[in-house]
C-alpha cells in the first residue's frame, strides 16, 4: 500500500505523514531561529558601545522580549518536535505517529501563533516589552495593548505543544515494534517520552497564568495586583512552575541526540544506558521542585530559600552522571570527528560549563550577586545555545543523509562548526565577566567600564549569526544533490533508522521490523 | 596587559594615600572579570563563597575535560586505536553519584551559614525605606523628617552621544543615599508601580522591590566611600537608567547631613505659602520637569508616539487648569504609568511644573498656579 506524496502545496497542507510534518517543523523552526537571531543582532548592535545609537529603549525591550519568546517557543521547541516526528517512528519501528491528523493540526496552528506574535511589532504601542518571563504587573497593568495578542499566541503555542506531546506519548507507548521493550528504546526516544510528560504537565500551567493575566487586564480581576488583594509574586511562582520544567523540555531531547551520536563516532556502545534513563527521569522529577531558585531575591522565608537551594544543587548529580557517561563512552573508543561528532563533543564541553555556572547560581547567597545580571545571561545561553541549538544542529547533520539520501559537504560542515564554536564563545563567555562585574541584564545602555567585553560579545554574535548561513546553504545543497548516502550512512551505527534505505521512503515499517 | 596596569594602579592607590581623603570610589572596573570583594562582611563572605564554588567547579572541570581531551587525542581511529566494548559498571556509576553528593554537602554548609547571616535583619541601628518608582528611587529615613527621590543625573546629551561620557556614566544620581559607617542599616524595600530590584554589588545587597509588599535587607558598611549599583529587575523603558549611589560617611558627618536635610525639608514646606512670580515658577518648573517628567514626556514635551502623550499642545496642558492639577496630583485613572505626583513632590514644585507645562513648548497659556492652590486642591480631594 506504499503511496507517494500528493503533488504541490496540498502535500504540505493536508499531510499526515510524520516525515513531511517533521520536515515542516524543522524548516519552521529554522525560519524562527533566523528571525529570533536577527533580533539578537539588533540587541548586540545596540550594545556594541555605550550610549543609544541604533534603537530606543522601548524598542530594545521589545527585541529582548521577542528574541526570547521566538527562540524558546519558535526555534528550539518546534525543532525538537520536528526531530521527534522524523525519528521516533523510525527508531521504534512504527509506520507513522499514533495520531497523524492531530499531528498535522498541531503543526499548522504554529505559523498562525507566530504570525500573531510577530504582528504585535507593528501595533500601536509596540510589541510585548516586558521580557520573555513577562512578570506582572509590568505585563498586566503596565503592558502595551498588544499584550492580548501575545496571550492568545501563547495559548495557541501551548495547544500545539500539548497535542504534539500527547502524540509522542501515544506513539511511544503503543506503536513500538514487537521486541522493542522500553529498556531497548534509543535514548532519544526515552528523553522525548519524559519530555512529553513534562510538556503535558506544565503547558496547561502556562496557559493558566496567561489566562489570569488576561482576566486581570480585561475582566477586572486582581490575581497579580496587590491593590486588589492579589499578589505579584503569585505570577512568578506559577510562571516558574512552568518555566523550570520548560528549561528541561529544551534540554532533555538534546541529551538523547548526543547519546545517539557519541557512540556512533566513538564506535563503542553508550556507557551506562540504564543509568542514563534513570538520570533523565530524576532530572525531570527534580525540575518540578526547584522553580523558586529563579526567585531567590524576591524575599522568600529562609526555609523556602534553603529548600530550593538544596533541591537545585541536587540536579548536579544526575546531570553529572550523564556527562561522566558520555566521557566514558568516548574513553577507549575509536573516534572520528565528522561534523555531528564535533557538535556533540562541543555540546558536552560547553553544556558542562553552563552546568558549572548553574551550580554557582544555585548557591542562594552567591545568587544574590549573580541574579538578573549578565552572568545569568551567560549561563542560560551556555546551556541553550551549545545545549539545545548545537544538539539540534548535530542531529540534523547526523540524520540529514538518511532524510535526503545525500551526504552533506563535510568541509562546509566543519567550517560551520568552527565559526559557530568561536562565535558562540566570543559572544557568551565575556558575559560571565561583565555580569560578575555588575552589569544588569535587559538594559539598552551600560556604564563605560563594561564596554570592552560587550564589544567582543557583539562581534562574536555577528560571527555566530553569519555562520548559520553556511549551515542553511549546506542543507539546501544536500537536499538538491551530492554524494549518495549508503543506507547505514555512518560506520555501523546502532538503531532501526539505519536499516531503512537512504533517503527514507515515504512510508517505512508498514510491516514491523524484527527487533533483536 | 591592561589588567596589569589596573592592578598597578590599585596597588598605588593603597600605598599612596591620596591627599589624606580616605573615602574610596567603588564601582565596576574596566576589563573587570570578577565580582567585587565588597565593603561589608556579608559581601566578603559572599565573595569567598563564590570563589570557593568557582574553584571546586574548575577542579571538576579540569578533571573531566582532561580525561575527555586525553581520550580525544589518544583514542582516535586515525591513530589506529581499536575500540573497547565495555558499557557498564555499577561500581563506577555509584562512585560518581556519591562523590558529587559529598561535594555538594560540603558546598551547602557554608552557603547555609551565609544565608542565615544575610537574613538576620534584627536589631538595626537605622531604618531606611526604599521605594522603587518608574524610574527612580525614593529614600525615606524612618524616624527623621528626611525623604527624597534619587534620579539619574547623567545628562541626556551623553546618552545621545552628543557629549563625551563621564567616568560615572549611568552610575550617577542627583541625590545619593547617605548612610553612616559601622552601623547596621535595615532597608525596607517596596515599589510604587512595577517590580524593581535594589542592588549595590559592593554591599552584596540585592532585593526585589515589589508593589504592595515590603522586603527587608540589611548592611553594615565598614569603610566610608561611594558605592554604585543599578536596578536589577526589568521595570520598563528606563530600567537601565535608574542607578543607585550609596555614600557611606562617618557618624558625625551623617548626623550633620541629616540635620541639614531636615532643615531643608522645613524650608520647602514654607515655600507652600510663598507667592511666586511667573518667572520664578517657570525657572523652577523647568528643573522639576526635566527631573520628573522628561523621562516619558521628553525634554521637548513631544512625548513618545502611542506610548507617552505629548505635553506640547495637549488637551490637558492647554485645557481647564483643574484637570491639569488633577492628573499631576492624583495621577491618571486610565493609565497607571502616569503617577500621582501629589505624594512625591512638594507643592511648590507641582505648582511650578504645571505652570511650566502650560507655558512651555508653545503652549503659551499665560496662566500661573501657586503652591497654595495645590494645597487647596489636595485638601478638597480628601
Amino acid at each position: 500500500m506504499a503511496q507517494g506524496p500528493k503533488p504541490g502545496l496540498s502535500r504540505w497542507l493536508y499531510t499526515t505523514n510524520h516525515k513531511d510534518i517533521g520536515t515542516m517543523y524543522l524548516w519552521f523552526s529554522f525560519a524562527m531561529f533566523l528571525l529570533g537571531g536577527c533580533m539578537a543582532l539588533v540587541i548586540r548592535a545596540e550594545l556594541f558601545e555605550p550610549g543609544l545609537q541604533i534603537v530606543q529603549p522601548e524598542f530594545f525591550n521589545q527585541m529582548t522580549t521577542m528574541h526570547g519568546l521566538i527562540m524558546v517557543f519558535g526555534a528550539v521547541m518546534p525543532a525538537f518536535v520536528g526531530l521527534a516526528n522524523w525519528m521516533i517512528p523510525l527508531m521504534i519501528g512504527a509506520p507513522d505517529m499514533a495520531l497523524p491528523r492531530m499531528n498535522n493540526w498541531s503543526f499548522w496552528i504554529l505559523p498562525f501563533a507566530f504570525a500573531m506574535l510577530a504582528s504585535t511589532l507593528f501595533m500601536e504601542g509596540g510589541a510585548p516589552n516586558f521580557g520573555w518571563t513577562f512578570y506582572a504587573p509590568l505585563s498586566t497593568e503596565y503592558a502595551p495593548p498588544s499584550v492580548t495578542f501575545f496571550i492568545f499566541a501563547i495559548h495557541i503555542m501551548g495547544a500545539s505543544s500539548i497535542m504534539g506531546a500527547i502524540n509522542i506519548v501515544a506513539t511511544i507507548l503503543n506503536m513500538r515494534a514487537p521486541g522493542m521493550t522500553l529498556m531497548k528504546m534509543p535514548l532519544f526516544v526515552w528523553t522525548w517520552l519524559i519530555t512529553a510528560y513534562l510538556l503535558i504537565a506544565v503547558m496547561p500551567v502556562l496557559a493558566g497564568v496567561v489566562t489570569m493575566m488576561l482576566m486581570d487586564i480585561h475582566f477586572g480581576t486582581s490575581f497579580f495586583s496587590a491593590a486588589g488583594g492579589g499578589d505579584p509574586l503569585l505570577f512568578q511562582h506559577i510562571f516558574w512552575f512552568f518555566g523550570h520544567p520548560e528549561v528541561y523540555i529544551m534540554i532533555l531531547p538534546a541529551f538523547g541526540i548526543v547519546s545517539a551520536i557519541i557512540p556512533t563516532f566513538a564506535r563503542k556502545p553508550l556507557f551506562g544506558y540504564s543509568s542514563m534513563v534513570y538520570a533523565t527521569a530524576s532530572i525531570a522529577f527534580l525540575s518540578f521542585i526547584v522553580w523558586a531558585h529563579h526567585m531567590f531575591t524576591v524575599g522568600m522565608p529562609i526555609t523556602g530559600e534553603l529548600f530550593f537551594m538544596y533541591a537545585t544543587m541536587l540536579i548536579a548529580v544526575p546531570t553529572g552522571v550523564k556527562v561522566f557517561n558520555w566521557v566514558s563512552t568516548m574513553f577507549r573508543g575509536s573516534m572520528t570527528f565528522e561534523t555531528p561528532m564535533l557538535f556533540a563533543v562541543a555540546f558536552v564541553i560547553l553544556f558542562t560549563i553552563g552546568g558549572f555556572s548553574g551550580l554557582m547560581l544555585a548557591i542562594a547567597p552567591a545568587d544574590f550577586q549573580y541574579h538578573d545580571t549578565y552572568f545569568v545571561v551567560a549561563h542560560f545561553h551556555y546551556v541553550l545555545v551549545p545545549g539545545a541549538i548545537f544538539s539540534i544542529t548535530a542531529g540534523v547533520y547526523y540524520w540529514l543523509p538518511k532524510w535526503t539520501g545525500h551526504m552533506y559537504n563535510e568541509t562546509m560542515g566543519k567550517v560551520h562548526f568552527w565559526l559557530s564554536f568561536i562565535g558562540l564563545n566570543l559572544t557568551f563567555f565575556p558575559m560571565h565577566f561583565v555580569g560578575l562585574a555588575g552589569m544588569p541584564r535587559r538594559i539598552p545602555d551600560y556604564a563605560l567600564q563594561f564596554a570592552d567585553f560587550n564589544q567582543i560579545a557583539s562581534v562574536g554574535a555577528f560571527l555566530f549569526g553569519a555562520s548559520q548561513l553556511v549551515f542553511l546553504f549546506n542543507v539546501i545543497r544536500t537536499i538538491k544533490g551530492g554524494k549518495k548516502a549508503t543506507d547505514e550512512v555512518w560506520d555501523n551505527p546502532q538503531g532501526l533508522e539505519w536499516t531503512v534505505p537512504s533517503p527514507a521512503p515515504y512510508h517505512t515499517f508498514s510491516t514491523p521490523p524484527a527487533v533483536r | 596587559m591592561l589588567k596589569g596596569f589596573n592592578r598597578l594602579f590599585a596597588w598605588m592607590a593603597v600605598v599612596l594615600p591620596a591627599g589624606g581623603a580616605l573615602a574610596q570610589e567603588k564601582g565596576p572596573e574596566r576589563w573587570g572579570v570578577n565580582m567585587p570583594r565588597g565593603v561589608t562582611e556579608v559581601a566578603q563572605t559572599t565573595y569567598d563563597l563564590h570563589m570557593l564554588i568557582f574553584w571546586i567547579c574548575v577542579a571538576i572541570g579540569v578533571l573531566v575535560f582532561s580525561v575527555m581531551f586525553y581520550s580525544m587525542w589518544r583514542h582516535r581511529k586515525s591513530r589506529g586505536y581499536k575500540a573497547a566494548q565495555f558499557h557498564e559498571s555499577t561500581a563506577v556509576e555509584l562512585v560518581w553519584t556519591i562523590i558529587p553528593v559529598v561535594i555538594l554537602v560540603l558546598m551547602a554548609i557554608p552557603a547555609t551559614k551565609t544565608l542565615y547571616d544575610i537574613y538576620d535583619t534584627e536589631e538595626a541601628d537605622l531604618d531606611v525605606m526604599i521605594t522603587g518608582y518608574q524610574w527612580k528611587w525614593k529614600y525615606d529615613y524612618l524616624g527623621a523628617d528626611v525623604s527624597f527621590f534619587s534620579n539619574l543625573s547623567t545628562p541626556r546629551a551623553e546618552i545621545d552621544n552628543l557629549l563625551p561620557k563621564n567616568p560615572h556614566y549611568l552610575l550617577e544620581v542627583d541625590e545619593p543615599v547617605v548612610l553612616p559607617v559601622g552601623k547596621k542599616v535595615r532597608f525596607l524595600i517596596t515599589a510604587n508601580d512595577v517590580i524593581h530590584a535594589w542592588w549595590v554589588p559592593d554591599l552584596a545587597v540585592k532585593k526585589d522591590a515589589i508593589p504592595g509588599f515590603i522586603n527587608e535587607a540589611w548592611t553594615r558598611i565598614d569603610e566610608p566611600g561611594i558605592y554604585r549599583g543599578q536596578c536589577a529587575e526589568l521595570c520598563g523603558k528606563d530600567h537601565g537608567f535608574m542607578p543607585i549611589v550609596v555614600k557611606a560617611v562617618p557618624q558625625e558627618e551623617y548626623d550633620q547631613w541629616l540635620q541639614q536635610r531636615e532643615a531643608e525639608a522645613a524650608k520647602i514646606r514654607e515655600l507652600t505659602n510663598k507667592n511666586f512670580t511667573f518667572d520664578e515658577l517657570i525657572a523652577r518648573g523647568k528643573e522639576v520637569y526635566n527631573r520628573n517628567c522628561a523621562a516619558c514626556h521628553q525634554a521637548n514635551g513631544q512625548g513618545v508616539p502611542s506610548t507617552f502623550p505629548a505635553i506640547a499642545g495637549s488637551a490637558i496642558a492647554t485645557g481647564p487648569i483643574g484637570q491639569h492639577l488633577s492628573i499631576v496630583v492624583a495621577g491618571s485613572p486610565k493609565n497607571p504609568a502616569m503617577q500621582a505626583f501629589g505624594q512625591q513632590l512638594p507643592e511648590a514644585d507641582i505648582a511650578a511644573v504645571i505652570t511650566y507645562q502650560r507655558n512651555a513648548f508653545g503652549n503659551d497659556m499665560g496662566d500661573t498656579v501657586q503652591p497654595i492652590d495645590i494645597l487647596k486642591f489636595k485638601n478638597n480631594q480628601q
